[in-house]
């Protein structure tokens, strides 16, 4: 039954063996050639490229993020296939935009590449969503949304993933959301209590929720209140 | 001893001529080239066409914590799942923008608790990319035991409950008592058993004590033996074999799109371990191998974690042969604490030793992503500084966050009883994916 085998990863690249990197300095080091390939294609659409610690950072109009993207993973010279994560960052100064992240890994040339987009405060908050590049976008994006209140533009199911659906505090990881919540303790514990998710999530989100219309108007009543079915 | 019998009632309609429990055609032909449901005399028609909901969680000995599925079945098949999570959310990121960067190592232990030693080391790398800090050469070699140790305990603590999950009670007992000898050497080492927060930016918060070695030689001597054990009682057992082969199938190009990754990613066949493609503490030196799978089933992914299991013995043998003398934290104090006997008798020492506590090293203005191999997959710790000893945003890619999000499209159209074996075969931990 032996339907596996042990390989040397890494060898096949190219590019050479892959070292630890060593004494790598704060900037200066030399680029990503995604970053120039991207430079010349999209033009004014990137704004700047940076190289923090030997990362890469390419900063991108927040209109072209999409493209950049696709282009980066269909683009048979860069082939960012492995979208690692996309999260945001809020700076402790009230002004600075908030920037969204997306790290991506080129599997088979085994590169590395961080893309910014910076989204100014005092606008709405939305960005293209890469859900239809890369399916690991689904939950990661929906937890950006959740913590930071970024609306990604094109995802199917844009809901909050870690807080409760209907969580009214706001988005925790904003600068403006104090550490320890906007109610006291004893109010955030009485209002978690008072959520009943189970009876929420089943009757709205699945198909046989379509037959809501058809039960019995105490069961309706019932499940309206937030009781749990079944019981 | 007197001969016992037990007699038990067979739910058939009787027995055949060869004394075998006859069985009844549910389906027969109805006569115009189709086929009608025919229930036999004494059982009860299948309900059919009417989807059918079941809750799996939160509280579900089987679900690895508290993760909630909402599955929609037909019959016994499920239609679709939705998985909830969240119930064990705490807002680590949250908490480390108010933190000193050592006192984030802390944190660090209680999301992937199975791991702690290890998100340990993999924040400590990322804060000192972050600082731009050389670590020593013995920091390095402890930090892969460190690591190694790591992946077995949280490979173990895997293995015996995906055989809990399965049925399979025995094996479980065998890989917790091996996993309590690491508890106990991590014990010696750093005083904490399951919350360990071992290491500190720029070195280690203890060296190993005299004699650790001994311990660990041989627990890499005897450890191969509990391993060929269970793979005699699991790997070609029948039960086994058919409870897992071609259950929750991934092909490379959708484990890959799904963002899979760690066993999940190999065993769909991509060869992909952060430790060899974008190494860190010298892994390139080390001579070990990357198992990979072919058809990217629960039964692939067990091969693919057992044979890691010896990957990490392997590793384990060569860094405990070069373990180099020196030592382990980096002269540097801006960043690393002075020795206690300093603090308390030199002027310098003591006036470094109260600008570490109280203002906390700081890092330059920049950020770093470091990723490293964990058991679960890619486990990344994204720090952003603005020049202060906080950071400004400090976050984790949790592999399993990631590697969950795929399990609708791995149980969807297989039995209920799969699910369980599936999620499993994912090897999650609630707490780093809510953290």
């Amino acid at each position: 039954m032996n339907r596996f085998e042990l390989v040397q990863t890494g060898a096949s690249a190219p590019g050479g063996e892959p070292t630890t990197q060593k004494n790598v300095s704060h900037r200066g080091e030399p680029a990503n050639p995604s970053a120039e390939a991207l430079q010349s294609k999209f033009g004014a659409s990137i704004r700047r490229v940076e190289v923090i610690w030997g990362e890469t950072v390419v900063y991108v109009d927040a209109a072209a993020v999409h493209n950049v993207i696709q282009w980066l993973k269909d683009d048979p010279s860069q082939r960012y296939d492995f979208l690692s994560d996309v999260t945001a960052v809020e700076y402790r100064d009230a002004d600075a935009p908030i920037e969204v992240v997306w790290h991506l890994r080129s599997l088979p040339f085994r590169r590395f590449l961080r893309v910014k987009s910076q989204l100014p405060k005092g606008k709405p908050l939305e960005i293209d969503s890469v859900y239809d590049v890369y399916r690991a976008a689904d939950w990661l994006e929906r937890e950006c949304y959740d913590m930071f209140g970024i609306r990604f533009r094109g995802h199917p199911d844009l809901r909050r993933i870690l807080m409760w659906e209907s969580y009214r505090e706001g988005y925790p990881l904003r600068k403006d959301f104090p550490l320890r919540g906007r109610f006291s303790r004893s109010e955030q514990l009485r209002q978690a209590l008072a959520q009943n998710p189970e009876a929420r999530y089943s009757m709205e989100e699945l198909s046989i929720a379509d037959a809501f219309a058809e039960l019995p108007q105490e069961m309706r009543d019932r499940l309206g209140k937030g009781e749990r079915t079944g019981e | 001893m007197a001969k016992r019998t037990v007699e038990v009632e067979l739910s058939t309609t009787g027995l055949d001529a060869q004394g075998r429990p006859q069985r009844v055609p549910i389906l027969t032909d109805d006569g115009g080239g189709g086929l009608a449901l025919q229930a036999p005399p004494g059982i009860e028609p299948d309900l059919e066409g009417e989807h059918m909901l079941i809750n799996l969680g939160p509280q579900h000995p089987a679900t690895h914590g508290v993760l909630r599925l909402v599955l929609e079945l037909d019959g016994e098949t499920v239609v679709r799942c939705i998985p909830h999570i969240g119930y064990l959310h705490c807002g680590f990121e949250k908490i480390g923008e108010y933190r000193q960067y050592n006192q984030i190592i802390c944190w660090t232990d209680r999301e992937d608790y199975l791991n702690s030693i290890g998100n340990n080391v993999a924040f400590s790398l990322g804060a000192e990319r972050l600082f731009g800090i050389e670590i020593t050469e013995r920091c390095k070699v402890l930090r892969v035991i460190a690591s190694e140790l790591s992946r077995i305990m949280s490979h173990l603590v895997w293995l015996g409950t995906f055989c809990i999950d399965i049925g399979a009670f025995t094996p479980f007992l065998w890989a917790f008592q091996r996993r309590e000898e690491i508890y106990r050497l991590l014990e010696k080492w750093v005083g904490a058993r399951l919350t360990t927060t071992a290491t500190r930016v720029g070195g280690m918060a203890a060296d190993i004590p005299s004699g650790w070695m001994d311990g660990l030689r041989q627990f890499i001597r005897t450890f191969p033996h509990t391993l060929d054990e269970i793979d005699r009682v699991l790997t070609k057992n029948a039960i086994w074999v058919g409870r897992t082969v071609g259950l929750g199938v991934m092909t490379p190009e959708e484990a890959i799109n799904w963002g899979l990754s760690g066993p999940m990613l190999r065993a769909s066949g991509v060869d992909y371990d952060v430790r060899k493609d974008f190494p860190y503490l010298d892994y390139e030196t080390y001579d070990f191998e990357v198992p990979v799978g072919t058809n990217g089933d629960v039964y692939d992914r067990y091969l693919v974690r057992f044979e890691e299991l010896r990957q990490s013995i392997r590793i384990l043998q060569q860094a405990a042969e070069r373990l180099p003398d020196g030592p382990v934290n980096i002269d540097d104090p801006r960043i690393i604490l002075p020795p206690k006997s300093k603090a308390t008798s030199e002027m310098e020492s003591m006036i470094h030793h109260f600008k570490v506590v109280m203002e906390g090293p700081r890092p330059p203005i920049g950020e770093s992503y470091f990723a490293v191999e964990s058991p679960k997959g890619e486990k990344g710790y994204y720090m952003v500084s603005d020049g202060t000893a906080k950071p400004v945003r400090w976050r984790i890619r949790p592999p399993s966050f990631v590697n969950l999000a795929a399990i609708p499209k791995m149980v969807e159209g297989h039995l209920l009883s799969d699910v369980i074996a599936i999620n499993a075969s994912i090897d999650i931990v609630m707490g780093e994916i809510d953290r």
